[in-house]
């Protein structure tokens, strides 16, 4: 069963197929640990992936979500395998990139706004333009008002709205987000998914977003990567056909409770617990 | 903070400064009242008022002010120089590995050798006057600040330095950006000690060989049996520290603002 599973064909050109973005070949990770014992992250991962294309990532703990989009944000080596951008290899961190980081990593010392501000002062940007800009996604986020607190005056879930805002003020056109909505109450959650949506369909972005939540990477993705850990590897790629735009009515239609069930059946058939 | 809040009469005492004045009070009284019982030579140990009466004449008889400015001088001046050259040492050691294996191994040798025993040679090459104080004080108080400066331009937690260069910032963006704030609180850590072993530098200093300052006039008050003026000085010196160490935590807290800002406590911690 589970040999099935991980010898599943995986579509190299993605169904929609237009310009490829971003071309994942032969991917491989090995952390070096001190204990001697090497951690295979990733193995053979293969993944192509369309401009303006969502897709989503669900996995379990320690499956190497986290690890992949730090090698695609260009700051942790890979171990072999390409990743091309636009055919060319990538070998850095890339403007063109916006990332969410699994914890919020904010600077203390610098306020909301200049926080979500960083971006744009490492890559001089217009200061004046992007500070309307920056307000403009805190009032998106439910974060109007807080402009000049400090990041400990912030919940947690606050936090990591302020991090979101970070990933987006340059106006990227790659968007890596790992587990953006993780620290969210399921209210919050699903307003910022209507604006995650929303700011996909209007700016024609490309995102990339791990998460826990089966029902969420469904909803918002046109692909979503099944992932199974030890060693870290791709064994589904499932493309949900679902018309756009969607609404949250949806997730009560059967066709959506059919792809959550083949996402979920992956991991019962793996043995591994549903995150 | 306002007269809203719930605290009790306790809390607030223990909050405010009155409780120590109060044990100090009583402690200066117990002292007169026991020396004057116990009817202690005064060669022994002077009463506080004796203390008190000293003090107030040594601006008058000693000329006290001119040799506190003198101290003063030698200590600012000898912290200000120990200080810049160990953070500027600091960053670069900090930035290059290569520089501080070439270079760390002297300073630590350097830093074992006890100031006290060096202060001599220091006063015979640059004399009897301020700047063999300086030079002294100064040796003492750069390594504290070196040591905390290192320290702290390496503490930048991985996931901050990462989140800069995921944006593409530069080596020079993330030191500015990153590195250089998360060292300040580590490098006040070191002034603050700096600043206290400069008082005890420029004293060293005065002790080997000098013609003014608060050390000298210990000397002198100590030759003449004068245990009340010694006492005097003793106290004008841990006032010049404590509002030495008061000025550095003030700009501590201006500086490095973001440590305690929230102003709310652990409960129980
Ligand atoms: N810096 C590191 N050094 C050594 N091993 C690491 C390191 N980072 C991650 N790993 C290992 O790599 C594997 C994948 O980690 P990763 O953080 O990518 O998981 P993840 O899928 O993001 O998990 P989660 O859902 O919990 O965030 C884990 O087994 C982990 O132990
Ligand atoms: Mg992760």
């Amino acid at each position: 069963m589970s040999q099935g599973a991980s010898q599943k064909i995986v579509p190299m050109i993605p169904p929609n197929s237009a310009a490829t973005l971003l071309r994942i070949a032969g991917l491989e990770k090995i952390y070096k640990a001190k204990d001697g014992i090497d951690v295979q992250a990733l193995q053979d991962i293969n993944l192509d992936i369309a401009d303006g294309e969502f897709v989503s990532i669900v996995g379990p703990s320690g499956c190497g979500k986290s690890t992949l989009l730090k090698i695609l944000a260009g700051t942790l080596e890979r171990s072999s395998g390409t990743v091309a951008m636009r055919g060319q290899s990538l070998n850095g961190p890339s403007r063109e990139l916006g990332v969410v980081f699994q914890a919020p990593v904010l600077l203390p010392w610098r306020t909301v706004l200049q926080n979500v501000m960083v971006p744009i002062e490492v890559q001089k940007h217009d200061r004046a333009r992007s500070t309307a800009k920056a307000k403009e996604l805190l009032a998106m986020v439910g974060l109007g008002g807080f402009e000049s607190k400090y990041p400990n005056e912030l919940s947690g879930g606050m936090q990591q709205r302020v991090g979101i805002c970070r990933a987006l003020v340059h106006d990227p056109s790659f968007l890596l987000m790992d587990e953006p909505f993780g620290a969210l109450d399921a209210m919050t959650r699903e307003t910022m998914n209507g604006e995650l949506q929303r700011i996909w369909s209007e700016s024609r972005k490309t995102i990339m977003l791990v998460t826990h939540s089966i029902p969420e990477a469904v909803y918002l993705a046109d692909r979503v990567v099944v992932m199974t850990p030890r060693p870290g590897r791709i064994v589904d790629v499932i493309a949900i056909d679902l018309p756009r735009p969607r609404r949250l009515a949806m997730q009560n239609t059967p066709e959506f409770g059919r792809f959550v069930a083949a996402i979920r059946r992956h991991f019962s058939s793996e043995g591994v617990l549903d995150a | 903070m306002s007269g809203l809040s719930d605290k009790t009469l306790g809390k607030r005492l223990i909050d405010s400064p009155l409780l120590s004045i109060l044990v100090f009070c009583l402690f200066i009284a117990g002292w007169e009242g026991a020396v004057r019982f116990f009817e202690v030579p005064k060669i022994v140990l002077p009463t506080p008022s004796a203390i008190a009466w000293s003090f107030w004449h040594g601006f008058d008889d000693d000329n006290l002010q001119w040799h506190l400015a003198v101290t003063m001088y030698e200590i600012v001046a000898g912290f200000v120089a120990g200080a810049a050259s160990g953070l500027l040492l600091g960053f670069v050691i900090a930035l290059s590995p290569l520089l501080e294996r070439i270079f760390y191994p002297y300073v630590v040798a350097f830093q074992t050798i006890p100031k006290v025993a060096v202060a001599p040679i220091v006063v015979i090459w640059f004399g009897y006057g301020v700047a063999s104080k300086v030079v002294i004080t100064a040796t003492i108080a750069f390594f504290p600040v070196l040591a905390n400066t290192i320290v702290g331009l390496r503490s930048a937690p991985h996931d901050q330095i990462e989140m800069l260069v995921t944006y593409t910032a530069s080596r020079a963006q993330v030191f500015r950006m990153v590195r250089l704030p998360q060292a300040l609180p580590y490098i006040f850590v070191g002034l603050d000690v700096a600043i206290v072993l400069s008082v005890i530098g420029a004293i060293v200093g005065e002790f080997v060989g000098a013609k003014a300052g608060l050390g000298y006039l210990i000397l002198q008050k100590n030759f003449n049996f004068d245990m009340a003026g010694t006492f005097a000085i003793l106290i004008l010196l841990s006032v010049v520290g404590v509002g030495l160490h008061w000025l550095i935590g003030l700009a501590q807290r201006r500086i490095v603002f973001w440590l305690d800002m929230s102003g709310n406590r652990v409960m129980g911690a």
